[in-house]
């Protein structure tokens, strides 16, 4: 299912000249996932109007049925329509990735900026951030969530905190760089105040590779949701997640596999939309980000 | 060298200090009293006083990450409330699954992987490029439990050619183990696969640009030798750097692999303990695979030297 959208149909072959370092999906490909991105959405949103069904009304006559009409992807193992379920549950995975990729940007900016311009600062903070990526993200992710309970909240805390560090260094990276240039060496010449410096010449430069480490810690953050739901670190079964879903059909795999394949779909096809975009953002915002690594 | 590895490791200190400390802070930062969270809400009061001096809970902060940090130092990992067995004895006797998982799976990926990246290179902009690149953006997006699923769907369901579920050591014979071993390894090296195989396209690719390479072919060199002896190994550092830093995509695999395929490895043990919220276990689980991280990218940083004698330090 999710392959369609990246069929190696349309090829420009032998376009590009030089080596090119990254994959540069082509247009139609950029399309296709668009227009995924936005149907998922768009029926996230809109899912009180299409959904056939309340996503959490049971019944238990309607045990784990298959397709017919008015739940055209048959019933879970409470009787609750499959189809419902997942449009509902498409509202809390998007919110999650979006939140997260906003709040740890946000943050990563703010500690990246005093990291790559104070000297002093930035020793203590690289060590903090070096021991926080040291721990690998799912194990953090869990501890948070198993002591603090699990709510939308402690799930957005618990995604947030390992991503953190990524977008410290990535900012870092670009300040270290910037403050040699000479028109960083203008501004202090001519007097300007520290904030003025790092919030009109320094920050903009940063905005590029944010929007593309944003589209990519979206979509991480969708699959560590429902990774931490299928662990049953997620948030509270009642509330429909992609992750939740797929958690609750484990136990009746054998008898209905759709139970984890359909939201497994969906969940695939947005996540790859959101990484294609992110790939075309970058290779459209920069050349030279080409040779950044995607993924983690 | 031998300056540079004391500085390297020295340089890790401070980064599992930092491990520790966060570890340590995780639980007695969380809002309320830790021996409740620990205990939950059926804790009798004597259950939480026993927590409470296990963990040294009526002690100053300092005194008590302090006497933890000792501890640990020496192989003394905790006890676990839920069963009051000593931590490390049963990460041990969990390890071996885990390994054999483990290794399998970076042993598959490689093979795979970097023959798909010089392949991809080699023919870069052609359908075969493009099939490799898309392959790998769909390891990056789909979930390793619904790769594990498909894969028992389709392996152990519809065709019957492989056990659904368990694990055997391999001790008692290697084809039992294989048998089991195949779909967790396929579906944790998927990802793996990805990563290795979009770095091996682009560092080949960076290469290939080279002098050198065209000098290779001039001289009439065949394909073979040219990506193999001259490109591949000058292509290899970010290769390897990539299966190191990977490590941590490998371990967020484990944990969710063996609860896909039931095997009783320390991923499922760390789910076990979340669910049971037996905290010395995870905070074990925490610290070990970390430290394991550091470990393993420090190895790699001097692996280097090995295998480009350029680099010196």
């Amino acid at each position: 299912m999710a392959i369609d959208t990246i069929e190696p149909s349309s090829i420009s072959a032998g376009a590009a000249s030089g080596p090119r370092v990254s994959l540069r999906p082509s247009s139609t490909i950029i399309t296709i996932a668009a227009i995924c991105l936005i149907v998922v959405v768009a029926s996230a949103i809109f899912a009180g109007f299409i959904a056939p069904q309340d996503p959490q009304k049971l019944a238990p006559a309607m045990r784990l049925k298959p397709g017919m009409p008015g739940f055209p992807l048959g019933t879970d193992a409470y009787g609750r329509d499959l189809l419902s379920r997942i449009l509902y549950g498409g509202r809390i995975s998007l919110m999650i990735g979006v939140g997260a990729a906003v709040v740890s940007v946000t943050i990563g900016l703010a500690i990246g900026l005093v990291s790559g311009f104070f000297r002093w600062a930035d020793a203590i903070i690289m060590r903090i951030m070096d021991g926080l990526m040291a721990i690998p993200s799912i194990l953090l992710a869990i501890a948070v969530v198993s002591l603090s309970g699990a709510s939308l909240k402690t799930v957005l805390i618990a995604i947030i905190i390992p991503e953190v560090p990524r977008v410290v260094r990535l900012v870092r990276s670009v300040v270290l760089s910037v403050r040699e240039e000479p028109y960083v060496e203008a501004a202090i010449a001519i007097g300007s105040g520290l904030p003025k410096i790092l919030w009109r010449h320094i920050m903009p430069n940063t905005f590029a590779p944010l929007i593309v480490q944003g589209t990519y810690i979206c979509a991480s953050a969708i699959l560590t949701e429902a990774i931490l739901s299928f662990l049953g670190a997620g948030i509270n079964p009642e509330t429909p997640t992609w992750g939740n879903i797929m958690a609750e059909g484990r136990a009746f795999f054998q008898i209905k596999p759709s139970l984890i394949f359909w939201p497994g779909v969906v969940l695939s096809i947005a996540i790859l939309s959101i990484n294609l975009i992110g790939d075309a953002t970058r290779d459209a915002l920069d050349p030279r980000m080409k040779q950044r690594k995607a993924g983690k | 060298m031998l300056g540079y590895l004391i500085r390297r490791i020295l340089a890790a200190i401070p980064v599992m200090g930092v491990v520790a400390l966060v570890v340590f802070l995780l639980l007695r930062l969380t809002p309320g009293d830790p021996a409740a969270i620990i205990a939950g809400d059926l804790a009798t009061p004597e259950q939480l006083e026993r927590i409470r001096t296990s963990l040294g809970l009526n002690e100053p902060l300092h005194t008590q990450f302090l006497t933890w940090i000792w501890k640990i130092l020496q192989g003394d990992l905790g006890v676990s409330l839920i069963s009051q067995v000593p931590v490390i004895k049963m990460i041990s006797q969990r390890i071996e699954p885990t390994i054999s998982i483990a290794l399998s799976t970076i042993t598959l990926a490689i093979l795979i992987a970097v023959p798909l990246g010089v392949i991809a290179a080699w023919k870069h902009g052609t359908w075969i490029d493009r099939v490799v690149m898309s392959l790998s953006v769909l390891g990056f997006s789909v979930p390793v439990f619904v790769v594990g699923y498909v894969l028992i769907q389709i392996f152990a369901i519809e065709f019957r050619w492989l056990p659904v579920q368990g694990f055997r050591s391999i001790t008692g014979g290697f084809g039992p183990f294989f048998e089991r071993a195949i779909l967790p390894t396929m579906a944790l090296s998927f990802i793996y696969i990805a990563l290795i195989a979009r770095i091996t396209r682009a560092s080949m690719l960076e290469v290939l640009g080279e002098d050198y390479v065209r000098t290779a072919r001039a001289k009439g060199i065949g394909e073979a030798g040219v990506l193999m002896r001259h490109a591949l190994r000058n292509a290899a550092v970010p290769v390897i750097t990539v299966i190191g830093t990977g490590f941590a995509l490998l371990i967020s695999g484990v944990v969710v692999t063996e609860s896909v395929f039931n095997i009783p490895g320390i991923g499922r043990l760390t789910v076990d303990a979340v669910l049971a919220r037996d905290y010395p276990v995870i905070q074990a689980m925490i610290l070990l695979t970390s430290g394991l991280y550091v470990t393993i990218n420090l190895v790699i940083d001097l692996l280097y030297t090995l295998l480009d004698p350029r680099i010196r330090y």
